[in-house]
């Protein structure tokens, strides 16, 4: 399965995945080799496997069994003591209006979030791609950059720009005689302001997976397209969008795994206000877990999160199988 | 909604005579739009209160000043913040560079009863989010007495799946005729790993590199829960308490967050300049999954 051909994996190599083998000479040679090899391929995995044993897979159970315990601040110390409560931090976060305004503002992130990131990570992509060939290097650098910048730093110089008083935005509306709202004061603006943030934010990733697409659809499909007569929007909607739609659906995922999982920003810029109107599942549960040490419980809203992470996830990932079979 | 216009306005043929300055123009609008809030930072840095506070903004500095940087490190110990980042993401690196390629090795070159499932958890591990470990990890850590050190900041992304799958990836196009040949001539697989198949995987290693070093100096909920003690905070944590800190002095305080703010991207900024080809390399690398 290709979904993106990038410059620096031959397609080749991708298709010999392990499991792919099975024709009767490959199964020979592999059993011999098979033998051989035992011993040092645990040895070369074995300081991964490791750091990844105890760092990530026992936390991972960890939580699962902490969000059926009343694990508090006392536990810190003497984690054994915690008392097993089994569904109850279940059943009481499904009454915690906190936490229903969290998971629906979380929501609200993806849903507004994740298509005007992949809209407009496509469109550039298609801009630079087809009609900019002079200083395209400038244009790529121009609108990859906030990727890669520490989003708290970004975040703060957001919170300056869309300041009331003496913001950017406030400025310049009052020079055309306009009002600004408070952006992140406001229980309306706020959330839209994040999500400006995070879409300026992101929309380079998705415009560079869209290039690597972009570039191996074949030229003469293009060409073909053109001489029979089509015009840009039904190049876009017939040739470019149906064959990105694999690239399409990985951005779609990868985006709206990290916006499921937005913290920094409402962290930084509004700490999760105003009236809880910026509060997402992961800022909930940080405060949960290490302001307030309602540990288990905090535990069980990373599992929530996680199952609705992985439930969306597999209904893409489905998607992405059937459209490309 | 300005490039829409511009794949709707654009004409059948290639070499349209209208349509190149037409995608230009929108393309440049687009970048100063994206670079706005770069420029904005930069330019307020060497800014004076009063033209911190103008009103209309004031884009370039009537006055320009250093004022802000030298109050900034007044105030805060940044190069010791700064120290405690490059360390954390040298130590980062290192061992993520060491175990994934030793790892993807293993899984593209070596035939060992349970690979595939090995490679699985992998797999499985990179749709896994990092916010589901943190609470029984700083119970972890604290146990381990690692709040507050090094080892308890660079120890929970000393091997990351990201790295073991994009070493696997480079790995599977060495060919394997030529690691037979130097088992032939009775070569270990240690050395062949090393004097081999590392030399030829450079470009992976590069892009790894890249990867892993700004994904810890831009990390922050990890450091954030990790550290108490301010002698131990990295940039990311010590510029959002500073932010935060309600004892900020209003007027002075915004230019000495801009300076900060300065800081800590500039060198990120620096690095992906100069390196941008491998960054976009290791983004369509990781699609191909």
């Amino acid at each position: 399965m290709s979904l993106t051909t990038g410059p620096a994996v031959p397609q080749a190599a991708v298709d010999k995945s392990p499991d792919s083998g099975g024709k009767s000479g490959r199964t020979r040679r592999g059993r011999r080799s098979l033998s051989k090899h035992n011993l040092t391929g645990w040895l070369f995995s074995t300081p991964f496997l490791v750091l990844f044993g105890v760092f990530m897979l026992f936390p991972i159970v960890a939580t699962l069994l902490m969000s059926f315990t009343d694990f508090g601040a006392r536990n810190v110390t003497r984690p054994l003591e915690a008392e097993f409560v089994g569904l109850d931090n279940y059943t009481q976060l499904f009454q915690d209006d906190k936490f229903l305004k969290a998971l629906f503002n979380t929501a609200y992130f993806v849903v507004v979030g994740v298509p005007a990131t992949i809209v407009l990570g496509l469109l550039a992509a298609i801009l630079l791609n087809n009609g900019i060939d002079r200083a395209r290097t400038l244009f790529r650098v121009g609108f990859y950059a906030p990727v890669v910048t520490t989003i708290v730093a970004v975040a703060v110089v957001w919170r300056f720009v869309l300041d009331p008083s003496d913001g950017l935005i406030a400025s310049l509306a009052s020079e055309v005689g306009l009002t600004a709202p408070d952006f992140l004061g406001s229980e309306t603006w706020a959330m839209p302001s994040l999500i400006t943030m995070a879409v300026w934010r992101n929309l380079g990733t998705v415009m560079v997976l869209c290039i690597a697409g972009l570039q191996a659809i074949p030229a003469d499909v293009r060409e073909a397209a053109r001489l029979d007569g089509a015009g840009a929007w039904q190049e876009l909607r017939g040739i470019t969008v149906p064959l990105l739609r694999p690239t399409l659906l990985y951005a779609t995922v990868i985006t709206t795994i990290g916006y499921l999982n937005v913290f920094e920003e409402p962290f930084v810029m509004t700490q999760g206000g105003p009236s809880d109107s910026t509060l997402t599942v992961s800022l909930d549960m940080y405060r949960e877990g290490f302001n307030f040490f309602h540990m288990g419980y905090a535990s069980a809203m990373a599992y929530v999160l996680f199952v609705v992470i992985m439930g969306i996830t597999v209904l893409q990932l489905r998607l992405l199988k059937d459209n490309t079979r | 909604m300005t490039a829409d216009t511009a794949t709707k306005a654009r004409p059948r043929r290639r070499t349209g005579g209208v349509r190149t300055p037409l995608l230009y123009t929108i393309a440049s609008v687009a970048l100063l739009v994206m670079a706005a809030p770069f420029l904005w930072m930069a330019l307020s840095a060497f800014k004076t209160k009063q033209d911190l506070t103008a009103s209309p903004p004031v884009w370039i500095p009537s006055r320009w000043t250093l004022d802000n940087f030298t109050a900034l490190l007044d105030q805060l110990d940044m190069p010791q913040y700064f120290l405690n980042s490059l360390i954390v993401a040298v130590l980062v690196t290192v061992s993520n560079l060491l175990f994934c390629s030793m790892l993807g090795y293993a899984l593209a070159k070596l035939d060992f009863t349970g690979r595939s499932k090995v490679f699985a958890v992998v797999l499985a591990a990179l749709m896994v989010p990092g916010n589901l470990m943190i609470l029984p990890l700083y119970v972890l850590m604290n146990g381990l007495g690692l709040i507050d050190t090094y080892a308890g900041l660079v120890l929970p992304f000393a091997a990351g799946a990201f790295g073991v799958f994009l070493m696997r990836q480079f790995m599977l196009s060495v060919p394997d005729e030529l690691l037979e040949a130097a088992r032939l001539d009775g070569a270990g697989e240690w050395y062949i790993f090393w004097r081999i198949v590392i030399p030829l995987v450079k470009p992976a290693l590069a892009t790894l590199t890249i990867f892993t070093f700004l994904g810890s100096w831009n990390n922050f909920i990890w450091p954030l829960i990790a550290t108490n003690d301010p002698d131990k905070y990295t940039l990311p944590v010590a510029l959002a308490t500073f932010a935060n800190d309600p004892n900020r002095t209003v007027g002075g305080g915004n230019g000495m967050l801009m300076a900060g703010s300065l800081l800590v991207v500039l060198p990120v900024l620096a690095v992906f300049i100069v390196l941008q080809r491998h960054f976009t390399q290791g983004i369509a690398t990781a699609g191909l999954k």
